[in-house]
């Protein structure tokens, strides 16, 4: 019997595979596919796969990065995800059942609660990341919301992210960074210095070298 | 991690099944696409719009969009269709005589199916069209797979005379990755040839035609035995084989990587006797396809012994962590449960918009009493969710008016006294509506048609339509008057409204007005999708703490800016227990569209103070 039941890679090798979730309109795609271009250009086989259609419109929106010498399948397995950006708290508790044991969780805990909360129909969870700090995950969290609105713009949040879970990719920072700067490359000077800034900023947030709290 | 060296970036692009097809598609030689936009084909046509050579529109509807193709075709171009699955069911009118008729420049359908139903109104297996149509399907199963597919179409469409489908899932089209293209094709277009016998399918030339049909399907299941594109991958496993295609290949390789796999990438004629002869080299045979049993029930006809929909799901998409399961019992192999833990969390549906001009539209119908309302496909069917739940059918592209004209004929004495309205958006009223309102119309049905024009097509990202005034590449061309269109189609001027969705009280007069005349009426609502350059923001508002009663009332109108601080209760002085939110406005989103304060009694939502601070920095 050679079927391998829990491998997140069948034979073809090391696959890391990286969970990005969020909701609808937060740039979940967009930073997927700014991993999905540094992994390119390393010389990986990478596979990048989102749900979308109406989750564009606030629903649940999730995409996975697979890259590794060969990838198959482009949906991660539940229970094989090794790193999760997750871009809001409850949503970061949604997919915990995803993640491998020991997996890298990294999170922006400004919450956004849709209109069925608001609206008294279900209860957001009171302390949403507890309950993920609980379970053998390597949880970092920060307010990248927060962060993003004082730096002028709250879609920033994407590259502030992405700047944080730079230190925990297993190929160095530099990369990943500039595949996000070759997004700005044609929108000019200002908009590549703000993102770098932005970048910078959640790097600091979450180095691993000076890092010393969890959750 | 050994990280393998990088190599020459020209070589590779990282591309989603949708941008592949419409490289192969340029690439190819192709001069006519056509669309309707449709979750998940959209992005085909977006794509193929950016090759300035190629001629491209948004079509009105799948049908349209086929006979504009096929018009291309026989004009001797090179020429490709999309659509998604249901889209199918609009164009195979059309796609039922082609098929007779065959191509004279290729002519490829690429149909996208909805696998899993992301944002569907059902789930659809197109390869029936194949068998229905007598067409080949090709189905890739990745994005370099798209591209070399959609190429390989071009010519066997020319090869064999006749339309090709590509067929794609979710998981092709918007899976990116690594995609190395051939070189483009310089296709010499042919010009136009007068066939009548084969052109103009009257009863004596289409009965003509239908032996070359059957004896083409001949030499297509010829070719599709022999065709490379139909494979044998051996594996070193030997209890169990597998026969599969598009998205559910890297599946089954992903779950079991050392069984032997006939992949088929021709998959319709299928090529049943090469599968007979892999199938008396494994022990067990299990067709892996989906949506429907379609290849496992013509092998079994064929005699072959398989395991197929009896041991996998029917429903949805057969991913690594379905597969093993299913196929580890079948194998008598100690299985685990992979059932998700659920954690039990609030659902975060899709909804509508901040600011979306539909708000004001559900938040009048949730307040009139006594009510049917029929829906239709679009962003409107969101107000079917909370807190609306305005909505009480959803069918098909189009069906709102014809539902609602049925339920007013055939309703009950019971039902005599209620309200009957029809919610449509302006790109779906011209898709399918228009017939309907004319059937309302010519058979005075007593209807209140709701147009939403918000000019695009919302729902799959703001597309432009005749409603827009712009084309595919966001150039002027005609913007059709809504006004003058319903009263062309029968309706009379004066049972005709326009109105700014926002102004709730303007809104609610016409609706009180209209639903009580019997007669047909139309209320057009004349906003722009909040997702469009035609949309512009207003400064944002802010909820006064202090002037806030927590009456609540701003909740029902939906918008998802405005959010509650606490909820409190109160005894009233009857002794009822009344529950008060008091809400505030994520300022960082309100547009300021005024809808909100419309509903607020003491003028507790105001202007935010910090302008300022919003500035309009482009980021990703
Ligand atoms: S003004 Fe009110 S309804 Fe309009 S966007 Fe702002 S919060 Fe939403
Ligand atoms: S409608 Fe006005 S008073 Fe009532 S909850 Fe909303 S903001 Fe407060």
């Amino acid at each position: 019997m050679t079927a391998k039941k829990n491998s997140a890679a069948g034979n073809t090798g090391v696959v890391t595979n990286i969970l990005v979730v969020g909701i609808g309109g937060q740039g979940i795609m967009t930073a997927a596919d700014v991993l999905s271009q540094a992994a390119l250009a390393l010389g990986y086989d990478v596979k990048k796969t989102e749900v979308a259609g109406m989750a564009q419109r606030g629903g649940v929106v999730t995409s996975h990065v697979r890259f590794g010498e060969k990838v198959f399948s482009p949906a991660i397995r539940p229970g094989d995800t090794d790193m999760m950006i997750a871009f809001e708290p409850a949503e970061a508790l949604r997919w915990q059942s995803h993640l491998k044991p020991g997996a890298v969780a990294m999170v922006n805990d400004y919450p956004l609660k849709p209109p069925v909360v608001s609206i008294g129909l279900y209860d957001y969870p009171e302390a949403p990341l507890v309950q993920l700090a609980q379970s053998s995950v390597k949880l970092h969290h920060f307010n990248a919301g927060e962060a993003a609105i004082e730096l002028g713009d709250r879609r920033l949040v994407n590259s502030i992210m992405l700047g944080a879970i730079a230190d925990h990719l297993p190929f160095p920072p530099d990369i990943l960074e500039q595949a996000l700067l070759n997004r700005f490359q044609r929108k000019g000077e200002a908009l590549t210095v703000l993102n770098r800034q932005a970048f910078t900023l959640g790097r600091r947030a979450f180095n691993k070298n000076n890092y010393s709290e969890t959750a | 991690m050994n990280a393998p060296q990088p190599i020459e970036k020209t070589a590779r692009k990282f591309m989603s099944g949708n941008e592949a097809v419409a490289q192969a598609a340029r690439d190819a030689g192709c001069s006519v696409a056509s669309a309707y936009p449709g979750t998940p084909s959209t992005e085909i046509l977006e794509f193929i719009a950016a090759y300035p050579d190629i001629y491209t529109e948004w079509s009105i509807n799948e049908k349209v969009s086929l006979e504009v193709a096929i018009g291309a075709s026989l004009a001797g171009s090179r020429a490709l269709c999309a659509m998604k699955h249901v889209g199918v069911n609009v164009a195979s009118d059309a796609l039922m005589t082609q098929t007779l008729i065959g191509a004279v420049g290729g002519l490829v359908l690429v149909v996208a199916d909805d696998v899993g139903l992301s944002s569907s109104q059902n789930e659809q297996d197109s390869r029936y069209w194949g068998r229905f149509a007598h067409i080949p399907v090709l189905e890739p199963s990745d994005a370099q797979e798209a591209y070399e597919m959609t190429r390989l179409a071009f010519s066997l469409s020319e090869q064999f005379d006749v339309p090709v489908m590509v067929r794609l899932t979710t998981r092709i089209c918007h899976v990116k990755g690594v995609v190395v293209n051939s070189p483009v094709e310089a296709y010499e277009r042919k010009n136009f040839t007068k066939d009548p016998a084969r052109y103009v399918m009257v009863p004596g030339n289409a009965r003509k035609r239908i032996p070359l049909m059957m004896a083409r399907d001949q030499k297509l299941s010829q070719a599709s035995e022999a065709h490379p594109l139909n494979r044998i991958e051996s594996g070193s496993e030997d209890c169990v084989g597998f026969v599969t295609s598009g998205a559910a290949y890297f599946h089954v390789k992903e779950a079991y990587p050392d069984a032997p796999v006939f992949k088929l990438g021709f998959s319709h004629p299928a090529p049943i006797e090469k599968i007979r002869e892999f199938a008396a080299t494994v022990a067990k045979l299990v067709v892996v396809e989906e949506v429907e049993p379609l290849l496992e029930t013509e092998l079994r006809a064929a005699g072959i012994t398989l395991y197929g929909k009896d041991v996998l799901p029917r429903i949805g998409e057969l991913a690594p962590q379905v597969l093993t399961p299913c196929i580890d019992k079948l194998l008598g192999k100690p299985c685990q449960d992979t059932l998700i833990e659920t954690t039990g969390l609030f659902p975060r549906p899709p909804t509508l918009c901040v600011a979306c001009p539909h708000l004001g539209i559900y938040y009048c119908l949730s307040h009139i009493k006594n009510t049917i309302i029929a829906g239709d496909i679009g962003c409107y069917t969101l107000g079917a969710g909370h807190p609306w739940n305005a909505l009480d059918t959803t069918i098909s592209m189009g069906a709102s008016l014809s539902v609602a004209q049925g339920i007013d004929k055939g309703r009950s004495e019971a039902d005599q006294n209620k309200n009957v309205l029809a919610v449509i958006g302006d790109s779906t009223f011209m898709h399918m509506g228009m017939q309907g309102l004319l059937d309302i119309t010519y058979n005075q049905g007593n209807v209140t048609v709701l147009l939403l024009d918000n000019r695009a097509v919302g729902m799959t990202g703001g597309q432009n339509a005749p409603s827009s005034g712009l084309n595919i590449h966001g150039e002027p061309t005609m913007q059709v008057d809504f006004r003058k269109l319903c009263e062309a189609l029968g309706v009379k001027p004066e049972r005709i409204h326009e109105v700014n969705p926002y102004e709730l009280p303007t809104l609610f007069k016409a609706l009180r007005e209209e639903v009580k005349i019997k007669e047909p009426s139309v209320i057009i609502t004349n906003q722009p999708c909040v997702l469009t350059e035609r949309y512009s923001k207003l400064p944002p508002l802010k909820v006064d703490e202090d002037r806030c009663t927590g009456c609540s009332n701003c909740l029902d109108v939906g918008c998802p800016a405005i959010l509650v601080q606490r909820r409190e209760t109160v005894i009233k002085p009857n002794g009822r227990e009344k529950q008060l939110a008091f809400v505030n406005i994520d300022t960082a989103v309100c547009t300021g569209c005024n809808l909100c304060t419309n509903t607020c009694a003491p003028d507790a939502i105001i202007p935010a103070f910090n302008i300022d601070k919003i500035n309009a920095v482009e980021v990703i």
